[in-house]
């Protein structure tokens, strides 16, 4: 066991972890943040996605103390006194998604590619989600609901 | 009747979903928790020789071993529907045991669960257990397998579950009407094995209080009451009443989690011995190789036409996996929810479907979106489209020509069924117009410019479910009823706590049920609540599957509400001193009718909460009622999709670049979740048609076993789709009128996908007439180097 140290949503967190522990483990069985879901165990599906110093990351693809040290942003941290952000509003307005699974980390890689890229196209965002995997929507709302939280005019889109 | 609801701005679920605080199965932490963590069969056929346990006891943080041994005295987890063979014997059924027993049958078999203080601990444990197996041939291949002489499962004596007719009685005529026709068209298809693939792996947990003898299992599951009844009667005898089965948030379904499957049952059991909660969660891999799968069936089709171009017949064989063992609804999906649709949307007088059932070393195969209705569109639409292709005929002249036509109804079709009501003219008429058919050529042109080639492809689908009346599902063979219950509690201060038998994993169904209320009650839906996914809860319920939640626990609940709407008058009447007969409901005010005398529906609740001058010997207190409800028939959705494909012949790639899905759903109650369901259905439906594929080798091994193997269709495989459901002919048994939504994406759109690509190849001066999915580049650049 080591001890670890990183500040997860704003907030210094220290926990002894094995060697081994994930990210993602720590994260939902060290700190019961359990947004960040655990979809597949070959870093595919993007329902684990977190932000680490600011970059978007598959959390099962690291261990807990490489991130040591680290500034760790998850889903809980995304909405404030439970107002929901700009993304998270759009997901709901657009039915941007169904069972819910996911969808942590959908708004987790969209807040990353709009800080990147604040007006994707639609061809941007269909590329940029291929490493988050949404097994009910069809993916249709979700792409409309990214273009809609980047300000983008979607009532052409199909509607719903 | 609740009316279109237009202005609904997301869903009630969403926020928890969207702010990370779902309560998912895994999310759930007990106490003292123990993990499980299963040893799983890494052949496909094989003898247990030896499972040694010894060293692995040993390990840090063990708690218990458990093995086949352990569970030969209690049951097994049974088959929902017995099917009998055309000879009227009944079909094989194997037991399927909490544990391999024995011999392992597939990869994943589970033989041994291992419960320690980790998931780590009892994961290192697993891998030190010592099994030893003798292997035997893999039986992989269904023709083999009905042709072999090695078997699954021995003590049957023979790979084939069943030789199922329907109808048997039919079967002469249609012979005699192919062998008259004009003219035949055969195709022989695959209906390629799928993965179900909810994102949320499932999970098991549970608890058992020794002093009261309860059980609590949370578990991923999308009918939690039938959960229970299985585990009760048929597999561990735990009394229902001393077994609670939550099912709380759960991450998709799809039909994977209908089942109950054995994992179940292990963490029931080992809670018990150690008097700890045990928690066991599936990873990927695991999913891949025990979920059930679906589809898989290898079929020969023929479509008989006089010389006009009418249907006189159609014929098929069809061999069905189910895999290793039976999983519940394995035996009803090839049969009643497969031969009952092989007429389609059409008046054709001859149908006869022959449907073989066979064991084989793999995964159990089981109902996924769609189940069975995917299979039978799928084989009619295709070999209607080889029809046209042959007789040089319009493929959407040749299926109007041959639809049933809306003063037809009530149809009685050739397969069995009594279709209700339908317009596939108007389906068919309102594609045409989205999808733009007339800018066809044009855009054929403008992609041929760029080098690619564009295919069109269409396709008329019907589909039954709302599963079903039990008496039907009785008499065919179900095991269970299919009904739903709903309870409507009225609180004594006005608000509503709506208890349902569906359960919701993505349907919406805390948005959706709460304005059914509302509506009929004239008040706020706001002040609604839904309580699904607990047997300790809610009446009863079958659950949520075959697009059944509204319309039979839809039903249900306006049932119960009718009654609350009974009784509340009788209290309104005592209330302002009339007949109950004379009250009136309109927008939440109870009235005497043609008078200004009036009591709101909260001062109702609350007298039925405080009956200080009740008539006592007339009114009851309170204000809750419950309605089981049991629907007439099916529902019968229908639809008119079309797809627009580009090939590029160089590299045969298929790229999906218009969608277009019209939908009959009769009444829509929430548009907006009506459309991601179809969205949903388009996406797994695209993804059969060109991405899927679950492919075991000779030895059983899976070799398309995670996200690396097995493509899942991503944002950039798919298009927008254009999703309409105007034409809607409403259901004429359910109080709502509603047909289901959830499947027909999956079932209408792989045949139109096609066909689309068969019409690109063939536009390109390749005249290929079949190609089985998934239409990767492969399969399709090898089938331009042949033709
Ligand atoms: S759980 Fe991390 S990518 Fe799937
Ligand atoms: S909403 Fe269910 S997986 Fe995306």
């Amino acid at each position: 066991m080591t001890t670890v140290t990183m500040t997860v949503n704003g907030k210094s967190v220290s926990r002894e972890v094995e060697s081994r522990t994930l990210l993602s483990a720590f994260l939902r069985d060290g700190l019961n943040l359990t947004g960040t879901h655990i979809g597949c165990d070959t870093s595919q599906c993007g329902a684990c996605t977190v932000h680490v110093d600011g970059k978007a990351v598959k959390a099962c693809t690291m261990f807990a103390l490489e991130a040591e040290g680290a500034e760790v942003g998850t889903i809980e941290g995304q909405s404030s006194h439970g107002k929901l952000n700009t993304i998270q509003e759009a997901f709901k307005e657009h039915h941007g998604l169904q069972c819910g699974f996911c969808t942590p980390g959908m708004v987790m890689t969209t807040a990353a590619l709009l800080k990147d890229n604040p007006t994707p196209s639609e061809a941007q965002i269909r590329a940029h989600l291929e490493g988050n995997i949404c097994r009910c929507t069809g993916y249709h709302n979700i792409v409309k609901a990214i273009m809609a939280a980047s300000g983008q005019d979607v009532s052409a889109i199909a509607a719903a | 009747m609740p009316k279109d609801i237009n202005e609904v701005v997301g869903r009630r679920e969403d926020a928890r979903f969207l702010t990370g605080t779902g309560r998912y199965t895994d999310d759930i932490t007990q106490h003292n928790q123990a993990a499980a963590v299963f040893a799983r069969s890494p052949i496909a056929n094989g003898i247990i020789r030896k499972i040694d346990v010894s060293a692995a006891e040993a390990m840090p943080g063990v708690l218990a071993i458990f093995t086949g041994e352990d569970f030969t005295e209690v049951g097994g987890n049974p088959a929902g529907w017995m099917i009998n063979s055309r000879d009227g014997s009944p079909m094989h059924e194997p037991k399927r045991p909490v544990l391999a027993h024995g011999k392992v049958r597939h990869v994943g078999d589970a033989y041994a669960a291992v419960i320690a203080e980790t998931p780590e601990q009892a994961q290192d444990a697993m891998e030190a257990i010592d099994a030893d197996f003798e292997e035997l041939p893999a039986i992989v291949d269904m023709a083999a397998a009905l042709s072999g002489d090695d078997y699954v499962h021995d003590e049957i004596g023979t790979n084939q579950c069943f030789d199922w007719g329907w109808i048997e009685d039919n079967r002469a005529a249609t012979d005699a009407a192919i062998q008259g026709a004009h003219h035949v068209t055969t195709l022989e298809l695959v209906n390629n094995r799928l993965v179900p693939n909810a994102m949320e792996p499932r999970c098991s947990m549970a608890s058992y209080h020794p002093a009261t003898e309860e059980y609590v299992l949370h578990t991923t599951s999308q009918n939690p009451h039938l959960t229970r009844l299985l585990i009760s009667a048929f597999v561990l005898g735990i009394p229902e009443n001393k077994l609670t089965v939550i099912a709380p948030d759960v991450g998709g379904g799809f039909g994977s989690k209908i089942y109950h499957y054995g994992e179940e049952a292990l963490v029931l059991a080992a809670a018990k011995k150690l008097g700890r909660p045990v928690k066991w969660t599936a990873d990927r891999t695991e999913a891949f190789l025990t979920d059930a799968h679906g589809r898989d069936h290898v079929t020969k089709i023929e479509l008989a036409l006089d010389a006009e171009g009418n249907f006189l017949a159609f014929r098929t064989e069809t061999m069905a996996n189910v895999g290793a063992y039976l999983s519940n609804f394995s035996t009803a999906t090839p049969t009643f929810l497969h031969g009952t649709l092989m007429a389609g949307n059409y008046t054709v007088p001859n149908v006869y479907v022959n449907v073989k059932a066979v064991f084989t070393n793999t995964a159990p195969v089981d109902a996924y979106r769609g189940a069975g209705r995917p299979e039978a569109t799928y084989s009619i639409e295709r070999v209607i489209d080889k029809a046209a292709r042959e007789l040089g005929m319009d493929p959407i002249t040749l299926r109007r020509q041959n639809f049933v036509k809306p003063d037809q109804y009530p149809f009685a079709s050739a397969a069995g069924l009594e279709y209700d009501s339908g317009n596939y003219d108007a389906l068919m008429d309102r594609m045409e117009e989205i999808a733009d058919l007339g800018g066809f050529t044009a855009r054929r042109a403008a992609s041929e410019a760029k080098g690619m080639w564009r295919g069109l492809g269409i396709n008329a689908y019907i589909e039954a479910c709302g599963i079903a009346p039990s008496n039907l599902v009785g008499v065919l063979g179900s095991r269970v009823g299919l009904y739903d219950a709903a309870t409507v509690r009225v609180n004594a201060t006005g608000n509503l706590s709506v208890m349902v038998g569906a359960h919701s994993h993505g349907q919406g169904h805390e948005t959706a049920f709460p304005d059914i209320v509302a509506d009929m009650l004239g008040i706020n839906a706001a002040s609604i609540d839904i309580v699904h996914g607990d047997t300790s809860k809610i009446p009863f319920g079958m659950g949520t599957y075959g697009s059944r939640s509204l319309a039979v626990c839809g039903s249900a609940v306006v049932r119960a509400t009718e009654k609350i709407i009974v009784k509340a008058k009788k209290i309104a009447a005592h209330m302002l001193e009339a007949s109950d007969l004379d009250i009136e409901l309109k927008d939440g005010v109870f009235s005497v009718a043609g008078t200004n005398s009036s009591v709101s529906f909260g001062e109702v609740a609350l007298k039925a909460y405080i009956p200080h001058d009740f008539p006592i010997t007339e009114i009851e207190p309170g204000l809750e009622e419950t309605a089981f409800y049991d629907p007439a028939n099916f529902t019968y959705p229908s639809g008119a999709y079309c797809c627009e494909v580009e090939v590029d012949p160089e590299t045969g790639k298929v790229s999906v670049e218009r969608f277009t899905a019209v939908d009959d759903f009769g009444n829509v109650i929430n548009p907006m979740i009506v459309t991601g369901q179809v969205h949903g259905g388009l996406g797994q439906g695209i993804g059969q048609a060109l991405l899927e594929h679950t492919t075991y080798d000779e030895n059983g091994q899976l070799l398309s076993a995670s996200y690396m193997d097995y493509t899942m269709p991503r944002a950039d495989d798919l298009p927008f789709f254009h999703v309409d459901h105007s034409q809607g002919t409403p259901c004429t048994h359910n109080p709502l009128g509603v047909k289901g939504c959830g499947e027909a994406g999956a079932i209408g759109s792989p045949p139109t996908v096609v066909n689309a690509v068969i019409d690109a190849l063939n536009s390109g001066g390749k005249p290929v007439t079949h190609l089985d999915m998934p239409l990767t580049p492969h399969r399709v650049w090898s089938a331009m180097q042949t033709v």
